[in-house]
């Protein structure tokens, strides 16, 4: 019960800020009708719905590293955050509380996501649950980003690191924009190490009912956030413990 | 019973000594003022007394507990209104002070009656569903004790409680501090010398981490021969003994 009224209060948090919203839920939309204006008027298969909805839907859960990042800062940086420590919340009270709330409004933005994309055409299949559900271990790790980024970043630099940075690494190593094939060489062999292709790829095949596929990207996607959720957990004690 | 002990409380930062071996005792019930110039050690005394940062050499008891084996249940007991105004901005008056109360576990039904009691008694009534960061900084600070008192502490730490507020705002908050007195043991670190003077029970007077006296403000006065509070604060903090 302690844990969780401090999980309530960042949840609130996160969604009473104007911004969140706008680039949490209202920046995937605008992608998905600009990019799917402009399919309508090119004759090659560019951003076909069916690929891209489950891009934009990785892209915009990049954006949760930002919230989160930016929640743990600033509650750093003030006396918030000292003064929840006097209390009898406990280390896993704070990590659990930072983590669990933002994970729920992930799912609700594949949801808004898929949602756009099927008023926008996107053929409507049981698969689209199952591309929401093999969202959640992706939305974990950037959520679990965030607290780490949070940790150990300024509120001013996680504008920087998670905003600018981090979703711009998402965008083009994901093969949301492009296929990875058309640069190739040591760009394809990078992407393909890192998380970002196979959170879209599992998304992709999840869609398609490809779910062997989808299992093996869903692996590279856990291991990625399973470090980032342990290197999160260590980085918020260390600052936690270094007061 | 006494409400504080520390015995040698010491707390060093590589180069620099915050906390000196201090040796203070506080009863129960009391308010205890910490003044001193910046740098004096006020601010580490609190962060030390609430589990914020670890002591390097010494122990303190709260209620007779240890803060370095008996953590959790100091935290239980304590309080604080930290220096800087802490409140949740993007949340209501009413939703920071159920934040507080869930923190602690106290039961919704509890919580609902605490928070109304507190809300009369602070004027925060009318404003329970404005949110935080909307409030001026006077009412902002109200908010902040307001949370303090949520949990019904038996030790209140108040850090700079009235910092740059305006005359006025300053006066409500001292009748509320006062109200607090014989309720609780409350330690107010301030540097307006006026408000020790007024509210305090005995002062403390810290000068670069070490302890230099104790005493009433009117003990104080007599001790360092002059009627003006804060012109006996200069002579014992510029003589390091009156």
């Amino acid at each position: 019960m302690k844990g969780m009224a401090f999980s309530k209060r960042n949840y609130l948090e996160i969604l009473r800020d104007p911004l969140n919203l706008i680039f949490g839920a209202g920046f995937p939309i605008v992608l998905l009708l600009l990019l799917t204006a402009i399919q309508a008027h090119v004759p090659v298969a560019l951003f076909e719905l069916r690929r891209l909805a489950p891009g934009i839907a990785v892209f915009g859960l990049s954006f949760m590293t930002l919230f989160s990042a930016t929640l743990v800062a600033k509650d750093r940086a003030s006396s918030f955050l000292p003064r929840l420590y006097t209390t009898p919340l406990t280390a896993g009270d704070f990590i659990l509380g930072y983590l669990l709330p933002v994970l729920p409004i992930s799912a609700a933005q594949s949801v808004i996501c898929y949602g756009a994309a099927v008023l926008l055409g996107l053929k409507v299949t049981v698969h689209i649950i199952a591309s929401v559900l093999f969202a959640l271990p992706a939305a974990l790790l950037f959520v679990s980003l965030g607290l780490l980024c949070g940790s150990v970043f300024t509120d001013k630099q996680v504008g920087g690191v998670c905003g600018a940075l981090l979703t711009n690494l998402t965008a083009w190593l994901s093969g949301v924009w492009f296929d990875l094939k058309l640069v190739g060489g040591a760009f394809e062999r990078i992407a393909h190490l890192l998380p970002f292709f196979h959170a879209v790829e599992a998304q992709r095949a999840a869609l398609s009912g490809d779910y062997p596929a989808a299992f093996s990207h869903l692996g590279w996607v856990s291991a990625y956030a399973a470090l980032a959720t342990a290197a999160a957990v260590l980085a918020f004690l260390r600052q936690m413990r270094s007061r | 019973m006494e409400a504080i002990k520390t015995v040698a409380l010491t707390k060093r930062y590589k180069d620099l000594t915050a906390v000196d071996g201090l040796n203070l005792t506080v009863r129960q019930g009391e308010l205890l003022s910490l003044l001193g110039v910046n740098g004096a050690g006020k601010t580490t005394t609190v962060k030390l007394l609430t589990g914020l940062t670890r002591p390097t050499s010494g122990e303190a008891f709260l209620n007779g507990k240890s803060i370095l084996t008996e953590a959790a249940a100091v935290k239980a007991m304590i309080a604080v209104s930290p220096q800087e105004t802490a409140v949740a901005p993007n949340l209501t008056v009413r939703e920071n002070l159920e934040l507080i109360a869930g923190v602690h576990g106290i039961s919704k039904a509890d919580a609902k009656d605490k928070i109304a009691e507190l809300g009369g008694r602070f004027g925060l009534g009318e404003l329970a569903n404005k949110k935080a960061g909307k409030l001026s900084g006077g009412w902002q600070r109200r908010l902040s004790i307001a949370m303090a008192l949520v949990s019904d502490p038996q030790i209140l730490f108040l850090d700079e409680p009235t910092l740059g507020l305006d005359v006025l705002a300053r006066g409500e908050l001292w009748e509320l501090i006062r109200a607090l007195k014989g309720k609780m043991t409350v330690i107010l670190t301030t540097h307006y010398m006026e408000e020790a003077e007024a509210l305090s029970d005995r002062v403390a007077i810290l000068k670069s981490g070490r302890l230099l006296l104790t005493g009433a403000p009117a003990e104080l006065k007599r001790r360092a021969g002059t009627d003006k509070f804060d012109e006996a604060f200069v002579r014992i903090v510029k003589g390091g003994q009156p």
